[in-house]
């Protein structure tokens, strides 16, 4: 079986065979076939099952508009489900199958679906799955899970790259047609940048489909000449295998361009890219879709649209058919009459819904004017048609043309309205278009050559001259204007068997109606109901046969009727395109403090905080659960000194002659006085008064502070403060910059952290108790000469400073603090021991300030000062935030010291049943303290303060530990904080 | 959409952050009698217009300049782009000019 449709002409490339496989079968097409086209030439007709009632279908068009020849393409982690079979470029060794059945194509287990169709009318699923209740999840759900879906993902990774690219032009032209190919001649000409973009391999549009002559030869021969100079022209930008698929704001156009679907190995370079054209104009070209007409049966395989057939017998030379019919109800179907017929395929019949004369003469054809189609005939394919006068004729295809819909899509993607053209019984863009879009050729209803390019032409030129450039029209080519008169008939009513509308969704037009009887009158709420122009077609064949349909039983117009909203994206684009490199672990991009080489050295254990990675613990050999060396970490810092790469709290450097003014402003406690070279730890709130971060600001002189925040808040703060500067407080003198990137920064705590800094600060500078006490900063250096700034703060609750070093010092410094610490037995210290210091100290982090809680709940109510304006100091005293009985954060034990506290339980008095009425509190943050031997947590619970000592139930009903804990002090390490002044 | 900053000219909205309502320059007095009331008017009280929107955006992946950005919100149509930091001033020193026009 070698391709026995395969007849004379068209564009493919004989000498160059292709062979490929379809559902285990080994098949020759040719370079420039489609896989429809392939399939065609090799008599495959019957391709797939349809997704509700799994009734064979074939190939329906030539295009991107194929709601039955859904395929899957490639093997193993390359499979491509739902793929349309019109649009994928053959190439050797392709591997396709079809798709929807359980069993065989041809032996499909679930064609028992068609005997019920009864059952399955429009709203079945409403309808039937609605009780009992407790059948949807464990039944009904699984069962239509099961069932439904077209193809198969693969489920393994996709071994492909994706990418994304950003073009700017001053006018894109969208499709390759006469129009558009005329419009980006134009334009180009004038100088213009043009993006000319269309979503064939071989541009043209129809002009590969048809048999018109330009300028008197032939239309193949005129697009050649034509894409030559485009491509001579520096400015121009020719993309095939791209469809412009949205139309965003402000002349954004999203484009997908299969870059290497046409090959068989993307060869490292990206299979899809997704670009984001920026465009001065764009003039749509995008052509026309042809749709069918409703009647008995019209879905076997083998019933073709008429401006399909023609395109195979055209452009790839395969014959769709040995004997075929044509039913039309307009002068374009009569052209696939003749062209097949000089092609030497038999054409049995063609049967035109309107009365009158023949427009054509056809040799050897059955013609019936004012006639119809009312039945089919043949099991997986077509046989015969049965006419309304009675007559059977025996065919093998069924050319059908409903007359031509232009493609409006883009028009309405601003929420534009298109408006109802009788004299072409169709749809055309409305007035109002997306902001610098105009309009050319079939798109906008000009459905003859002549008119295309004539009108192509001029959109060019005027795009052009809107954008002050000089443009003359191009000599318009000679063309003709064919016959393509049209009398609307949408409908063989007289039909017994079903009449499909939209073929990928098992839509009827008897599913219209009674949809329309049952009360769902308004189109939108049509489609949802039926489903009608859903799914990867988006009913492109099908929204204006659906609607004829529903204005014929609510005895409107179809303009009354109304149509659905287009919205992008015009044919399906894959979820990895708009992923493109954004996968896996580049989903986002990956921080590293400069100490980061050598925390990975000491084995450290990484947790990812925002876009950061910080050392979690450094495991020790021998130590084989993590709490060992957390537990390690923590007595060998109090013990003698620890070290910890705090470089991922955000710093902010603010400066300026009302720098301590501005601080005033944005921090709810006092700025002003802070003497220089101090830290103070400072209480951010938000406007409506809840608490947005904290962190310490130290003055490094009179008009020059430094600003750490929390890691996890570095980027908002920094914005919030920016807002104030400018939006609040224009005419302060202040200037921020964030300094997160620009520094390292290291926790040199524990007893020894003084006599550890004294080894590698320079001489010159002090840092004895006397001269530099707690809270003291400043900038000194180290390691002969290294600039560093020093900041004695303590987080951990021990003797600790804060040493910070451009970032280019900042692996040098970690090597020297613990070549300096040997002596001490310094340790480096995680994120966990950092957490267990701080919560045996008691001091609020990430877990409590959560924006949901208050100063007054962290304790620190009195930190805001009422004597100054501060963000949220006002909104802060609302009663609601100040209730008797408000939260407070304290400190929890188990009563039983052997068990483990967990954060996310909830506070239950002694006695009553976990409820929402009997919740008092939270537990926000726990860790077991090595310091004193069992769990400690923290948490917030109303009247906290005034609550010490008592005795209350943590519950934690999911997890089903529920354990009493006491009521205690969050400071539990050193409460008086003598160790800080050491 | 795109942004024609004053500064530097058209820039993606996708440099930007979005924060709303561009009233938010308009913070109430802190020592005023009624300073409850109007920081909650200020803080939670908005008009949601179906039409011409004066708004805040932020060029943060850019010069970090905030914007009021007057945008029609049926059409996206953007008519006017101001630094913030100059509309903040010239209300300062008048502060019966809200910026907004009419």
């Amino acid at each position: 079986m070698s391709q026995r449709m395969r007849i004379n002409g068209g564009i493919v490339d004989r000498s160059k065979p292709l062979s490929f496989e379809f559902d285990g079968k080994q098949l020759q097409g040719f370079a420039g076939d489609t896989l429809a086209s392939a399939l065609l030439a090799n008599d495959i007709r019957f391709v797939g099952r349809s997704f509700k009632y799994h009734r064979p279908r074939g190939i329906f068009t030539a295009g991107p508009e194929e709601p039955n020849a859904l395929v899957q393409l490639r093997r193993g982690p390359y499979q491509e489900p739902n793929t349309r079979a019109t649009v994928a470029e053959l190439y050797d060794g392709l591997h396709a199958a079809s798709q929807n059945y359980r069993g065989s194509l041809n032996f499909d287990l679930m064609a028992v679906n068609d005997l019920f169709a009864p059952f399955l009318s429009a709203g079945f699923y409403y309808k039937t799955f609605m009780w009992p209740q407790a059948f949807w999840e464990k039944v009904y759900e699984p069962a239509i899970r099961a069932s439904a879906g077209l193809g198969r993902l693969s489920g393994k990774d996709d071994p492909d790259i994706y990418d994304k690219g950003f073009l700017h032009c001053d006018i894109l032209v969208i499709g390759a047609g006469p129009a558009g190919l005329m419009a980006a001649l134009t334009a180009g000409r004038s100088g213009a940048r043009v993006i000319l973009a269309d979503e064939d391999f071989a541009p043209g549009g129809r002009l590969n489909a048809e048999t018109h002559e330009i300028n008197g030869g032939d239309a193949q021969g005129w697009t050649a000449s034509v894409l030559s100079e485009l491509k001579s022209l520096p400015n121009v930008r020719l993309m095939k295998r791209t469809t412009v698929y949205g139309a965003y704001d402000h002349g954004v156009y999203g484009a997908l361009e299969k870059s290497t679907d046409h090959l068989p190995m993307s060869g490292g370079k990206p299979r899809q890219i997704l670009w984001r054209i920026y465009s001065k104009r764009a003039v749509l070209c995008a052509g026309a879709t042809e749709r069918s007409i409703a009647f008995g049966n019209n879905d076997r395989p083998g019933v073709m649209l008429a401006g399909a057939v023609r395109a195979y017998a055209n452009r790839w030379g395969v014959a769709p058919g040995r004997n075929v019919a044509i039913f039309t109800n307009n002068d374009d179907g009569w052209r696939t009459a003749t062209d097949l017929a000089a092609k030497g395929v038999s054409i049995a019949a063609v049967i035109d819904t309107r009365s009158g004369a023949a427009p054509a003469d056809v040799a050897g054809a059955t013609i019936a004017m004012g006639a119809s189609i009312v039945d089919t005939k043949g099991r997986k394919g077509i046989s015969a048609v049965t006419l309304s006068n009675g007559t059977t004729v025996p065919v093998d295809c069924l050319a059908v043309s409903g007359g031509w819909s232009p493609n409006v899509h883009l028009t309405c993607h601003q929420r534009g309205r298109p408006d109802w053209a009788d004299e072409i019984a169709a749809f055309v863009p409305g007035k109002d278009l997306p902001v610098g879009m105009s309009v050319a050729g079939a798109a906008k209803g000009a459905l003859t050559l002549a008119a295309c390019l004539q009108e192509g032409a001029k959109a060019g030129a005027q795009a052009a001259q809107d954008l002050g450039l000089t443009a003359s029209m191009a000599e318009i080519p000679e063309a003709s204007d064919e016959a393509s008169a049209i009398t609307p008939f949408w409908h063989v009513t007289e039909s017994k068997g079903r009449a499909w509308i939209d073929l990928q969704n098992d839509v009827t037009a008897k599913d219209v109606q009674l949809a329309k009887r049952e009360g769902y009158r308004s189109v939108e709420l049509l489609k949802r109901y039926t489903t009608l122009g859903m799914a990867t077609d988006q009913g492109k064949t099908a929204n204006v046969l659906g609607l004829a349909v529903l204005a014929e039983a609510s005895g409107k117009s179809i303009p009354e009727t109304g149509t659905t909203i287009f919205r992008p994206p015009y044919t399906p684009v894959p979820i990895a395109a708009f992923a493109g490199r954004s996968r896996g672990k580049d989903f986002r991009p990956t921080r590293l403090t400069p100490g980061h080489e050598w925390a990975a050295e000491q084995g450290a254990v990484f947790v990812e905080a925002g876009m950061w990675l910080r050392g979690q613990w450094f495991p020790k050999p021998g130590e084989t659960h993590w709490r060992e060396s957390v537990d390690r970490e923590v007595l060998a810092t109090r013990k003698s000194v620890g070290i910890c790469d705090v470089t991922t709290l955000g710093k902010i450097d603010v400066q300026g002659r009302d720098a301590a003014e501005f601080l005033n402003k944005v921090y709810a406690n006092g700025f002003a006085k802070l003497p220089v070279g101090k830290v103070r730890y400072g209480l951010m709130l938000r406007e409506d008064g809840m608490v947005m971060d904290d962190g310490t600001t130290a003055r490094l002189s009179e008009n020059h502070f430094v600003m750490t925040t929390t890691t996890a808040n570095a980027v908002g703060v920094f914005r919030h403060m920016e807002f104030c500067r400018q939006c609040l407080w224009p005419d302060l003198d202040v200037h921020l910059i964030s300094a997160t990137e620009q520094f390292a920064q290291y926790a040199v705590a524990g007893p020894n952290a003084r006599k550890l800094l004294q080894k590698i600060v320079d001489p010159e500078f002090d840092i004895s108790n006397d001269a530099f006490p707690f809270m003291g900063c400043g900038e000194i250096t180290v390691c002969g000469g290294t600039p560093a700034r020093l900041f004695r703060i303590s987080f951990s609750g021990e003797l600790a400073y804060e040493i910070a070093v451009p970032s280019r010092y900042g692996d040098g410094l970690i090597r020297a603090l613990m070549a300096a610490g040997e002596e001490f037995d310094a340790v480096p210290y995680g994120t966990e021991a950092l957490s267990v210091m701080r919560i045996e100290k008691g001091h609020p982090a990430g877990n409590e300030l959560n924006g949901q809680t208050t100063a007054r709940d962290m304790g620190m109510g009195r930190m805001v000062s009422k004597k100054k304006d501060s963000i949220g100091s006002i909104l802060s005293e609302r009663p609601e935030l100040n209730r008797e009985d408000g939260l407070a954060l304290v400190g929890f034990r188990p009563v039983d010291r052997a068990r483990q506290l967990k954060s996310g339980a909830h506070f239950i008095p002694k006695g009553k049943t976990p409820s929402l009425e009997n919740d008092e509190g939270w537990m926000t943050s726990v860790a077991y303290s090595p310091t004193l031997g069992h769990s400690i947590g923290l948490g917030f619970i109303k009247r906290g303060s005034d609550r010490l000592g008592e005795t209350i139930v943590a519950a934690d009903p999911i997890r089903g530990e529920s354990i009493e804990v006491e009521i205690v002090s969050p400071h539990f390490f050193d409460p008086e904080g003598e160790r800080v002044r050491a | 959409m795109i942004i024609n900053h004053p500064l530097l000219g058209p820039r993606d909205a996708a440099e930007f952050y979005y924060l709303g309502d561009a009233s938010l320059l308009d913070r109430p007095d802190w020592q005023a009698p009624d300073a409850a009331d109007k920081f909650y008017e200020y803080q939670y009280l908005r008009d949601n217009a179906a039409g011409e929107h004066r708004e805040l955006w932020y060029h943060e992946q850019g010069d970090r300049s905030w914007l009021i950005v007057t945008r029609d919100t049926l059409t996206h149509d953007i008519t006017k782009v101001e630094l913030a930091h100059d509309v903040a001033l010239a209300k300062q020193a008048d502060p019966a000019n809200t910026g907004r026009e009419g």
